[in-house]
């Protein structure tokens, strides 16, 4: 959580625009290539439809989501790629009991292997369902997406859009939102006049464009509010309700404590007898 | 005869009962073990959509509830000094302690890498409730090991630590439940974050202070369960008349907690209700049964004066917050569609823990003087001064 009072605006962000996606997978090709990830033995029709591997894993960070429909009686494929959000405030970042999710300055979401302890709490925080973990090994970590942060910070553009001919663009935040709503006015006919992560989580670094609505694509509806703000507000508590709860029972216990004290007192000098020690 | 042979023989006299929990938790090691030759994926059911399983919806979230008779318990007898309710106390310590640390085995089978547990301590992230909630537990076993070390010194003899055990008694009391308030509640921080996830007719922005709540109802309802069975099965005094007490006040916390529930699922909740007819039945079982049924019987003179339909109350009581935890961390969670269930390794680890807790209590119950404390030969008022241990007080103890 070092993004507080962060400029979102000038952070580096992809706007993917999906009409343009060919589907020919050379995001996914270089994203193992760089990120050095396994290949999954695979077959058709394993997952939902035409893409392959069937789902994002510990050796797929991203893939594209294939969804054939018809248009004017011919069969289409829309795309969709599935990928980190790299969320302006990220739910992973928040709920990670070792801080091991960081959002940079620069915008990528970046993950400390060194330092996580593999509790899978931030599967369970993404709203898009992005970590994945090593089920295959004894002592399993956390892997996502990196925004390809080695390259970000180099100046460098992320191995997928770098590989993309037509569909990926990388640059600044505002510069990017600013293009997706030229290129709706531009050709209003073609695109939904929605974008997807301008505000989905609070905002994202990953900006969609799409001709079918996002639902039949397999964009996940997300609230527009940043998750860490639901935890916070119920942690931030934490340190008040301690000092009250404990203030208060040392209070309560002193003073009926000292109530049995006195009456004892008063018992013991109206009988006159001896203190228990003495007798 | 060596040390071995002396606890074989020692062990050879226990109740078949008790060897039987002696094989289950031996499974139940074996299987863990497992975990870490084979790997999380290979031995449970998890994956990348059911990320956490039964390990964490029974061993932690479950459990901790489970446990939290000490701390009610504590604060009831020595903050609000309802004093007779004492003899109580010792063996809700004993049962917090177990379950406390028995939940720290389940997280450590449940993490990746175990062997960093110590992260949390070095990289705090106050943002987490996980953070929260490990930091709490840590620091609320040692509390519980510190008070369960006044019958193991009362074993022993040893007047100087249990003179000092005295003194911090009642700060103990107090950071027991101020720790507890925080832990219990945050545990139901952890689902604020599934904000998409979890079903409206668990999700709502009050969920911390229902865990809260029900923690409290839990603790109760397992201290009047224990002193029964152990009165029923191990021969330990009838505590019948503090029992009945005790069920005098369960209700109370019950009308709070349901006064809250229905508040925030109707004035809070935002989202369908009614969209997952599996998902209501599941709530209202939980709710109809588990709480509101045992409430009407606890209202009732007779049913409080009864023994068995006291506990019966009591583990409908149980019941009901075993449910809720587990349709707040498993099915509420579950897209629809989809579904989750233990694996054979998962489950045989988690029956070890359950049988680890029963064994462990029935051990320490044998050997430390647990149920035969008597307060009465103790003065509980807060030490002015360094002199009020009674000399020969352990013998004392032992004697009655």
């Amino acid at each position: 959580m070092s993004s507080e009072n962060q400029d979102f605006n000038k952070t580096k962000a992809f706007l993917i625009d999906m009409t343009k996606c060919t589907g020919c997978r050379g995001c996914q090709v270089a994203c193992k290539q760089w990120n050095q990830l396994g290949a999954e033995k695979t077959e058709f029709f394993t997952g939902e439809g035409y893409q392959n591997p069937p789902l994002m894993s510990e050796y797929t960070f991203t893939r594209i989501k294939f969804r054939d429909y018809e248009k004017n009686g011919q069969n289409e494929f829309a795309f969709y790629k599935e990928m980190c959000m790299h969320c302006n405030e990220p739910a992973c970042a928040s709920v990670c009991p070792v801080g091991a999710f960081k959002k940079t300055k620069e915008g990528p979401v970046t993950y400390d292997a060194e330092r996580c302890i593999g509790c899978r709490f931030c599967m369970v925080a993404c709203p898009f369902g992005v970590p994945k973990y090593e089920w295959s090994k004894a002592l399993p970590l956390v892997r996502k997406c990196t925004g390809c942060y080695s390259r970000v910070k180099e100046g460098l553009k992320p191995a997928c859009a770098t590989t993309c001919v037509s569909a990926i663009t990388y640059g600044n935040r505002e510069d990017m939102i600013k293009e997706a709503n030229k290129r709706i006015a531009a050709r209003p006919e073609k695109y939904l006049k929605k974008l997807y992560g301008s505000e989905e989580a609070g905002g994202t670094s990953v900006i969609y464009l799409t001709a079918l609505p996002f639902d039949e694509l397999g964009f996940k509806p997300v609230t527009k509010r940043p998750l860490p703000s639901y935890t916070w507000q119920a942690l931030r508590l934490v340190p008040g309700i301690f000092l009250t709860v404990g203030g208060s029972l040392s209070l309560l216990s002193w003073f009926n404590h000292r109530k049995e004290r006195i009456a004892k007192e008063e018992e013991q000098r109206k009988s006159g007898a001896t203190p228990k020690e003495e007798s | 005869m060596t040390a071995a042979k002396i606890i074989a023989n020692e062990i050879k006299g226990y109740h078949r009962f008790v060897q039987f929990l002696i094989v289950l938790v031996a499974v139940g090691a074996l299987a863990s073990l497992a975990r870490f030759v084979f790997g999380l994926g290979v031995t449970t059911n998890l994956n990348d959509t059911f990320p956490w399983g039964l390990w964490i919806s029974f061993d932690v979230v479950t459990a901790v509830p489970l446990a939290a008779g000490a701390f009610t318990l504590g604060a009831i007898v020595h903050c609000f000094h309802i004093k007779k309710l004492e003899p109580l106390v010792r063996p809700a310590i004993v049962t917090g302690f177990l379950g406390y640390s028995l939940v720290s085995v389940g997280l450590l089978l449940d993490l990746g890498q175990p062997q960093r547990c110590w992260h949390t301590m070095v990289y705090w992230n106050p943002h987490s409730p996980m953070f929260e909630v490990s930091m709490c537990i840590m620091a609320y076993t040692t509390v519980l090991f510190l008070e369960f070390l006044s019958p193991v010194c009362e074993k022993f003899g040893y007047h100087v630590p249990l003179r000092l055990l005295r003194t911090i008694e009642m700060p103990l009391v107090v950071a027991a439940a101020s720790i507890s308030t925080l832990h219990q509640s945050s545990l139901g921080t952890f689902f604020l974050i599934a904000v998409d996830k979890l079903h409206s007719l668990w999700y709502n922005p009050l969920l911390p202070l229902l865990f809260w709540i029900s923690a409290m109802c839990a603790g109760i309802s397992i201290i009047i369960v224990e002193a029964t069975m152990s009165h029923k099965y191990m021969g330990q005094p009838d505590e019948g008349e503090l029992l009945e007490t005790l069920a005098k006040i369960l209700p109370w916390v019950i009308t709070v907690y349901l006064t809250v529930k229905f508040f925030s699922l109707f004035a809070l909740t935002q989202g369908p209700l009614f969209n997952r007819p599996g998902l209501l039945v599941l709530f209202i079982v939980e709710v109809a049964v588990g709480m509101v049924l045992p409430l009407f019987m606890l209202m009732s003179r007779k049913v409080r004066e009864d023994g068995r339909l006291r506990a019966t109350a009591a583990w409908l009581v149980i019941a009901g917050i075993i449910l809720n935890r587990f349709n707040v961390s498993m099915f509420g969670m579950e897209a629809p569609g989809t579904f989750y269930y233990p694996s054979f390794i998962e489950s045989l680890v988690t029956i070890g823990i359950i049988a680890a807790h029963i064994l462990f209590f029935v051990l320490i119950a044998k050997y430390f003087p647990i149920f035969e404390h008597h307060p009465e030969t103790v003065d509980y008022s807060i030490p002015d001064h360094f002199h009020k241990t009674e000399k020969g007080h352990a013998h004392g103890a032992a004697k009655a």
